[in-house]
């Protein structure tokens, strides 16, 4: 009897002693995909002892914020595009992230204008071309996708997808939305096929023969060089140029990744924390060297590979929350013009 | 709508004599019934508040796609489903061909393969940089798309036929599950009057099983309507894709709801058209089920159709995906040492489970209570309202289950602080509980379908005699009904669990922290078309489906005594 009483206390107690362990957490509503964020994550626990819990989910996470109110146990959110971040801020979701620290390793138009989200990694969407059909200097710019000599050329995935959105949405904010439909138009009588697949899969079109022109985001180029466990994705990458387009004039589209803090957070000096880890050198540097994107903050070395293939290159420096107000009108345009039909 | 299956014969209870008024029976099933239909009437209350009027955008520009390609969707997937699954269930029941008995199981297995698992790995087989088109290429020197025609496998014709291929198991069960019960007495008169084999189905088999084939219809048009990963994947333009639209590119959740609930009053519209067309059908089953069948042997000719026409749905719809996906999980055998693999497998199974046994707990209550109450006609109207879940989207299921989950949760937690001066936060959102709950709203049609068929075959003389014998209606439930109708619920249960363990959308978005289930594994690899990384938990999905799948081919067929 004496034994089994002994064994329960000793049960009972260990799990007040794990209650009492449940030191400083910070919880994450993420956006991005969890393999890509985990390295850093453990690399933030091993550095400050903070726990990191994730739910990853590519929708719905706004809304469940939403409705879990002020009891909602988040405290951080992660997205992969600037898009959730504007919809929280419009919806009142966030607070404003009062961090020197981040004021100081961010550049401005990386930032909310009121410090309500933070980007965390940039990416171009640039032009991938065909080495063999196309000259290097045929395209230069975003514009230059609606010239007809083009025609069955041009791979893209959905008009709708978020990347594509928001690239739509700068030509809007950069030549206007009449100027945007008529460039779209003309992008679509440009597809060699209905827009599908992702990104890459529009590389492997390109590689194939499909056409000769896909658009695409920077860092898949490095996933797709350095992939090992399906080497035809290699070939892929080794098929094509990278251009970067409008580097005469404002500069290749950007979207960001990003963060911002959760307006009830339970625990908003660990979701501080994690953030300004998320922009420190030890992990913007991560961001280069794993996932290929381009860290935003000033002076990280990019990786070997970001140097060799892409070098240094004029990035449109919009405020991209002047690029994200007009998503719902790009995507309306895509249905306007019957883009992914 | 879910008991179309039933025999609706007029109650041999006189309903103008008042029945005793059970106030437990009555208020217990119309709070399940209201609890069940929560999320969806949430839905519709979202629907009420759109941050703009979408309709004028969407009438000028894609509404018209949406509806033709919805349309198209539900036509082909569903004549398909129909003529595969019931033509099958016919062959494999009925006439003798070699591969019969194999037939009669693996059939079902599409049934186990998620329905997005098949479009990715088509998708990589047959497109344009796969290893069909390649090796096509090869052989006949073409060197670019241009010069040689092949089926675009990212279309409106590919979708139906990755929804066909996992769906038709539907119709399938069902009309084997009636054809089993089918008297030989009827099927031998109709050998008397002369009737070939084919005449025979066509005439008198068909029309009987006709209650089940509708089930099983619905059933898969709703599962076409609430899919969403299939049609985007393959860039299909369906109203699906148009509520997603509305909601996360044009920031209107309130529009997509609306979206939503066009679809919802569709499914309604289409289950009361056929419910209307079949009202005057009544049907009573023989009492001669001891006679084991007695099969037609088909000509050799014959008899090599029927064993194509039935391998062929297996072929495409399991072995060749299957197949697939082994060579690539294989590659990845490392992962079943990692502990987080046995925890997401541990996760499926649990939730897989619990959501299996409170679905049919609730459509037993209901489908007794109905009974009960054959007369009352609201009690009827919440029983179909609350299987119209399974119509819904998951993501905007899940919407539909927060918004009343957070609700409770912060108005207990408000009611605590202000009697108690203590919060008590959430305490079902974010719960596995409220995946469970999920579960059970959307797949209350499946397992109410199979309860309520089964339940409605149980002569209502059974009840009298229970009832001169002094037991009172819970106990005629659980010493009477239950063991007759073992063979529904344990299908019930069995389909539940197997769909449930492929349910993604609204798992991933009402989990826990670090909450993984097999399925949201998989997603987050496959959704980056990197499949292959996740293949072994893909083919877990598959092999746990299996053996569920054959228990149900036995509980099928043991349904007939003297088999």
């Amino acid at each position: 009897m004496t034994a089994k009483k002994a064994l329960l206390a000793g049960l009972a107690l260990s799990t007040f002693g794990s209650l009492a362990h449940a030191a400083d957490e910070v919880n994450i509503y993420s956006y991005r995909q969890e393999f890509l964020i985990k390295p850093l994550l453990e690399a933030f626990t091993a550095e400050t002892g903070i726990k990191a819990n994730v739910i990853f989910s590519k929708k719905g996470l706004l809304e469940r914020l939403e409705h879990e109110g002020a009891n909602s146990p988040a405290d951080v959110i992660l997205t992969s595009d600037v898009g959730p971040l504007h919809d929280a801020v419009e919806r009142d979701l966030v607070a404003p992230i009062h961090s020197d620290l981040v004021d100081a390793n961010v550049p401005a138009h990386y930032r909310s204008k009121e410090d309500k989200w933070v980007g965390l990694t940039a990416r171009s969407r640039i032009i991938y071309a065909s080495k063999d059909r196309v000259e290097p200097g045929e395209i230069k710019t975003y514009e230059d996708l609606a010239d007809p000599k083009w025609k069955g050329r041009i791979c893209t995935r959905s008009g709708k997808h978020s990347y594509n959105l928001s690239l739509i949405g700068s030509i809007i904010e950069h030549d206007g939305a009449e100027q945007a439909e008529q460039w779209l138009t003309a992008v679509k009588d440009n597809l060699a096929r209905r827009p599908q697949g992702n990104d890459r899969a529009q590389v492997k079109a390109v590689k194939e023969g499909q056409c000769d022109l896909a658009l695409g985001n920077t860092y898949y180029y490095g996933k797709m060089l350095t992939n090992d466990k399906e080497p035809e994705q290699v070939e892929w990458a080794k098929s094509v140029n990278l251009v970067f387009p409008n580097q005469d004039d404002r500069g290749a589209h950007m979207s960001i990744s990003g963060a911002a803090l959760a307006k009830h957070a339970p625990h908003p000096d660990a979701a501080i924390k994690l953030i300004e880890f998320l922009t420190s050198e030890k992990a913007q540097k991560m961001y280069a060297e794993v996932n290929y994107e381009f860290p935003v903050r000033a002076g990280i070395e990019w990786s070997a590979l970001l140097k060799e293939h892409m070098g240094e290159f004029k990035a449109d420096e919009v405020n991209l929350g002047d690029v994200v107000k007009h998503r719902a009108d790009a995507s309306r345009l895509v249905d306007k013009v019957g883009f992914d039909n | 709508m879910t008991d179309i299956a039933a025999t609706a014969a007029p109650p041999l209870i006189d309903t103008r004599t008042p029945r005793r008024f059970m106030p437990g029976w009555y208020s217990v099933a119309w709070s399940s019934a209201l609890l069940v239909m929560l999320p969806v009437l949430a839905v519709f209350w979202l629907a009420l508040f759109p941050t703009e009027n979408i309709w004028p955008h969407l009438a000028d520009t894609i509404l018209p796609v949406y509806i033709k390609t919805t349309l198209l969707l539900l036509a082909g997937v569903g004549g398909l489903s129909v003529v595969i699954g019931v033509g099958t269930a016919w062959l494999v029941t009925m006439c003798n061909f070699p591969g019969r008995r194999i037939f009669e199981w693996a059939l079902l297995l599409p049934f186990a393969m998620p329905a997005y698992l098949i479009a990715y790995l088509y998708t990589d087989l047959l497109e344009y940089a796969g290893p069909v088109q390649s090796f096509l290429r090869e052989l006949f020197g073409w060197q670019t798309a241009r010069e040689y025609w092949f089926p675009e496998i990212r279309s409106l014709g590919g979708a139906i036929s990755m929804l066909t291929l996992v769906l038709y198991p539907y119709v399938y069960l069902l009309s084997r599950a009636s054809f089993l019960e089918q008297s030989m007495s009827i099927r031998d008169a109709s050998r008397i009057f002369g009737c070939s084999p084919l005449q025979s189905f066509y005439r008198v088999s068909l029309p009987i099983a006709r209650p089940a084939v509708a089930v099983g219809l619905s059933l898969v048009s709703m599962e076409t309507l609430n899919d969403f990963g299939t049609v985007d994947y393959f860039a299909v333009k369906s109203l699906s894709a148009g509520i997603y639209d509305a909601w996360l590119n044009m920031g209107n959740l309130g529009a997509a709801a609306q979206i939503a609930t066009l679809m919802m009053v569709f499914v309604i519209l289409l289950i009361s058209l056929e419910r209307i067309a079949r009202s005057r059908q009544r049907q009573f089953t023989g009492t001669d089920r001891f006679r084991s069948i007695d099969r037609y042997s088909l000509s050799p000719a014959k008899s090599g159709l029927a064993t194509l026409a039935c391998g062929l749905p297996v072929v495409l719809g399991f072995l060749i995906p299957f197949l697939v996906l082994g060579s690539y999980a294989l590659r990845r055998l490392d992962q079943l040492t990692e502990a987080d693999f046995l925890a997401h497998a541990s996760h499926s199974f649990t939730l897989s489970a619990l959501a299996a046994l409170l679905t049919v707990a609730v459509a037993v209550i209901l489908a007794y209570s109905k009974r009960l109450y054959p007369g009352y006609r609201s009690l009827t109207l919440a029983t179909r309202l609350s299987s119209l879940g399974y119509a819904l989207p998951g993501a905007v299921l899940a919407i539909g289950v927060i918004i009343p989950l957070a609700a409770f949760d912060n108005s207990i937690d408000a009611f605590m602080r202000e009697q108690f001066g203590f919060g008590t936060g959430l305490l079902l959102s974010g719960t596995p509980f409220a995946i469970v709950f999920a579960y059970c709203v959307r797949f209350l049609a499946v397992s109410s379908g199979s309860v309520e068929s089964s339940l409605a075959k149980v002569t209502p003389s059974m009840d009298m005699a229970s009832r001169s014998l002094g037991l009172n209606p819970m106990q005629t439930l659980r010493r009477v009904h239950l063991p007759l109708i073992r063979g529904g619920l344990l299908t019930a249960l069995l389909v539940v669990f197997v769909d449930a363990m492929k349910e993604l959308p609204a798992t991933l978005i009402l989990r826990p922290f670090n909450y993984d289930t097999l399925a949201t594994y998989v997603y987050q690899y496959a959704s980056d078309e990197m499949l292959e990384t996740s293949a072994l938990a893909a083919m877990l999905i598959v092999l746990v489906g299996i053996v569920p799948v054959i228990l149900l081919s036995r509980t099928i067929t043991s349904t007939r005594q003297g088999e």
